[in-house]
């Protein structure tokens, strides 16, 4: 193949999960006159906005080569902490923050245990997993934290709209927009590319890896936080068992938007692409009434063709 | 076995590779295969193999017309091909990489392992080589993986071996004890074809080379009756002149001092100076540590005694970044694993190097980016399709240049090299050595490790000689030659 073609064949690979997303969403449509609707399509989008911001978060330490298990047990440790904080009397704002930070840092335990710690990533990040999941469980007591007061800032970043746009998507389309510079305009975007394609190159090339993979982490546990505020937001109570099997969602975005598990390459775009086809998959088939059971299977398969689409030519 | 290759073509999509290629291969002889990277040789050579299939020509094997659909069909027919790139499973022992696939059974279908080891060894022993066959590949030396390659052929009692740079990774003793076994084989009635850019092995051991030049084979010359420049003018269908251009520059004041540089097991004692506007050439086998001390003075191994110090004031460097810091650049070794992404392009690997020089508070600043690639494309005449162009897809020369492009704009005032032209064809070989000239005008200190004696004695300044981690001695360019190196490098005095 000459080198033409060969561009050719590249974008239309890179297009190949967009594709998928538009086909799937016109054939939606056309069977289901409820799912075209600019209100359904709003909800959607805000149904993606948690999974999304999340997958952003993982595709940053997929790139490095990495991967993040524990982001459902940081997204449920810091939204607990958060409604106890607010529960006993802290302003729902400082709780809030105070969420974001916690989430940081134990994203940031994740990297430096897998930095430092020299452990494999899935090791590591099933240990942290496992870990905040229990002290989630000891600081609730398995029992719920509600009776959250009614504080504008908590019902606004889940609840509230601008101008008919719920606050979430705006968050979502900001916080991609922020990534996408980040990843393709910043000297941090390119260690962290460079780390994920090889970390001895990069090593010796003057890249500080391990400082690239913590702050990796760091973004990923902070994103999971955010996402929990909005979850917490939505639901009015902090569930101990909140975000339980995020981590699959939202690898399975990422795999979507053709970023390779092996890191080094990807696209944030991509991984916005497959959060939309996760949410139209998950409002769609709710719609038709497809059962939940087979609702899995099929979006299983939708994984497996666009993963299997944008193997390496 | 005669081998005869006739009016081979191949293209691959609209890039044709092979156009009227072919070449005679005789009882016994070993024959060397040459040409410029890129010219065709391994293509042609697995077309033979049947890795790859012909569009157009005709093969006959001792007369016979022959098409071999795989490399297991030229495999029994007698015909093996011991490729460049290693082809071996780290996390295995040496016998189980000699028999995968070819397990010796018992009469219940279980791997016996009595008969393997003894075979084993005894193929080990026929080599030379003293290595353990229960020893796990992955502990063995890249010479030590390649001899087992080496030996994997053997055991199957092959008519023909086809050896695609067999030396490029051995040291001087291990290519001695490769160049005894080709002799024996040869012997034997077994035939080679010997593909290597190294003239020096070539007329010391075979007995004639054809010549690929563009994928088109241009002729075959004797040994005795050809040399040196009528073969490089063959390849490249020029003269080159002078294989290693000449130097003037001023030798400067000393910038990097080590004193008593010491990882135990490693490298002791180790002590060396470098002057600005010198090249300082590192030789030594194989293992003898010169890798390691590179690699400790740039930050990457720790070293537990001893001190360096730039431009007389003494530096603690912990990291890569440190040293770069203090004005040091490293070529490593391998610039596939160590010293490109394979998988990006031209720009950001030459980016990487210098992402302070290219952004503006973090924030990467797109035209100076492109300035920098485009000049380090135009300086050092790297052969693309443009920035864009993906490393993967370049010839080693090519990608060399990208490597030294990455680090020239670093500005370093120190710069190691580490096996420099390995895998480059004569005349990007050329280039870099110009490239290294050129460094060394300015003022940079080099320090350029090589195992190609012919290369360290043409470019250096002074060489040091490493063995088992001490430095055996420094001599000078004028007293330097083959002989007194090897003997410092094997352990003995001059």
């Amino acid at each position: 193949m000459n080198t033409n073609q060969k561009n050719i064949a590249n974008r239309v690979q890179d297009l190949g999960a967009l594709i998928a997303l538009v086909v799937l969403i016109i054939g939606i449509s056309v069977v289901s006159p409820e799912f075209r609707t600019w209100s359904n399509f709003l909800s959607l989008l805000r149904q993606s906005s948690i999974n999304g911001l999340i997958a952003f978060g993982m595709t940053c330490v997929i790139l490095t080569d990495a991967i993040d298990l524990s982001v459902g047990s940081v997204l449920a440790l810091s939204t607990v902490l958060c409604a106890g904080m607010i529960t006993s009397g802290v302003p729902a704002g400082a709780a809030m923050i105070a969420a974001l930070i916690i989430g940081t840092a134990l994203g940031m335990v994740s990297g430096v245990l897998v930095t430092k710690g020299r452990l494999q990533p899935f090791i590591a990040t099933l240990i942290t997993m496992t870990v905040y999941r229990g002290l989630t469980m000891i600081f609730t007591n398995g029992k719920p934290i509600s009776n959250l007061g009614d504080s504008f800032v908590l019902k606004l970043i889940g609840k509230g709209n601008l101008y008919r746009v719920p606050i979430p998507v705006i968050l979502l389309i900001l916080i991609f927009i922020g990534f996408f510079f980040l990843l393709n305009k910043t000297t941090f975007g390119r260690a962290v590319y460079a780390t994920g394609s090889n970390w001895k190159c990069a090593k010796l090339a003057g890249v500080n890896i391990h400082r690239t993979k913590i702050i990796a982490y760091a973004i990923s546990g902070f994103m999971s936080a955010l996402s929990g505020l909005i979850l917490l937001s939505r639901l009015g109570s902090a569930q101990p068992n909140l975000g339980d099997g995020y981590e699959l969602d939202a690898i399975a975005a990422v795999a979507l938007g053709g970023t390779s598990m092996s890191g080094g390459r990807g696209k944030i775009y991509g991984t916005f692409v497959g959060v939309l086809i996760i949410a139209v998959l998950n409002n769609g088939l709710n719609i038709l009434g497809v059962s939940s059971y087979y609702q899995d299977v099929i979006k299983g398969l939708v994984i497996l063709v666009a993963v299997l689409s944008d193997r390496k030519r | 076995m005669q081998i005869e290759m006739k009016g081979i073509d191949k293209s691959f999509g609209s890039n044709q590779v092979l156009k009227d290629a072919g070449f005679v291969l005789s009882d016994g002889e070993v024959h060397a295969l040459m040409g410029e990277n890129g010219a065709g040789k391994s293509t042609l050579m697995k077309i033979l193999t049947g890795v790859y299939t012909k569009d157009a020509g005709t093969i006959y094997v001792d007369g016979q017309e022959v098409h071999y659909k795989n490399p297991q069909e030229a495999e029994k027919a007698g015909i093996v091909f011991i490729h460049q790139e290693l082809n071996v499973l780290y996390d295995l022992t040496v016998e189980e990489n000699l028999f995968i696939g070819k397990e010796i059974k018992n009469k219940f279908g279980l791997c016996n392992q009595k008969a393997m080891r003894k075979k084993a060894e005894e193929a080990l022993n026929r080599l030379g080589v003293h290595i353990s066959p229960s020893e796990v590949m992955s502990n063995l030396s890249v010479g030590q993986q390649q001899m087992i390659e080496i030996c994997k052929a053997l055991m199957v009692d092959a008519k023909v071996i086809i050896m695609d740079e067999p030396t490029a990774a051995l040291t001087q003793s291990e290519t001695l004890v490769l160049f005894d076994v080709i002799r024996s084989l040869k012997k034997a009635g077994v035939s080679m074809v010997y593909i290597s850019h190294r003239m020096e092995e070539i007329f010391e051991l075979c007995d004639r080379i054809s010549v690929l030049r563009d994928g088109t084979y241009i002729g075959t010359k004797n040994i005795p009756e050809t040399n040196m420049n009528e073969i490089v003018k063959m390849m490249i269908g020029r003269e080159i002149g002078e294989r290693y251009p000449a130097r003037n520059c001023k030798i400067g004041k000393t910038v990097l001092e080590v004193k008593g540089l010491t990882k135990k097991g490693v490298f002791q004692n180790v002590s060396f100076e470098v002057k600005a506007g010198e090249v300082l050439g590192v030789s030594g086998l194989m293992g003898a540590g010169r890798t390691e001390i590179m690699q400790a003075v740039f930050g990457n191994l720790p070293y537990e005694s001893g001190s360096i110090e730039i431009d007389g004031k003494e530096v603690h460097i912990k990291s890569p970044i440190q040293a770069m810091r203090c004005g040091i650049g490293f070529i490593t070794e391998d610039r596939k694993v160590e010293g490109l992404m394979l998988e990006e392009s031209i720009e950001k690997n030459i980016a990487l190097a210098n992402l302070s020089r290219v952004s503006d508070h973090n924030v990467m600043n797109r035209k100076k980016e492109d300035d920098l690639v485009k000049k380090g494309i135009e300086e050092l005449h790297i052969k693309c399709f443009g920035p864009n162009h993906e490393c993967g897809n370049l010839s080693g020369g090519n990608q060399q240049k990208v490597v030294f492009a990455k680090w020239i704009y670093t500005d370093p005032k120190i710069l190691i090299l580490d096996e420099p032209t390995r895998g480059v064809d004569i005349g990007a070989k050329k280039e870099i050595y110009t490239i290294i000239n050129e460094l060394a005008a300015k003022g940079v200190a080099i320090i350029m490790v090589s195992s190609e004696l012919p290369e360290v004695l043409g470019m250096s300044d002074r060489i040091m000689v490493v063995r088992e981690g001490d430095i055996r001695g420094v001599i000078g360019k004028e007293e330097a030659n083959q002989e007194n190196i090897m003997t410092l490098a094997t352990g003995g005095t001059i």
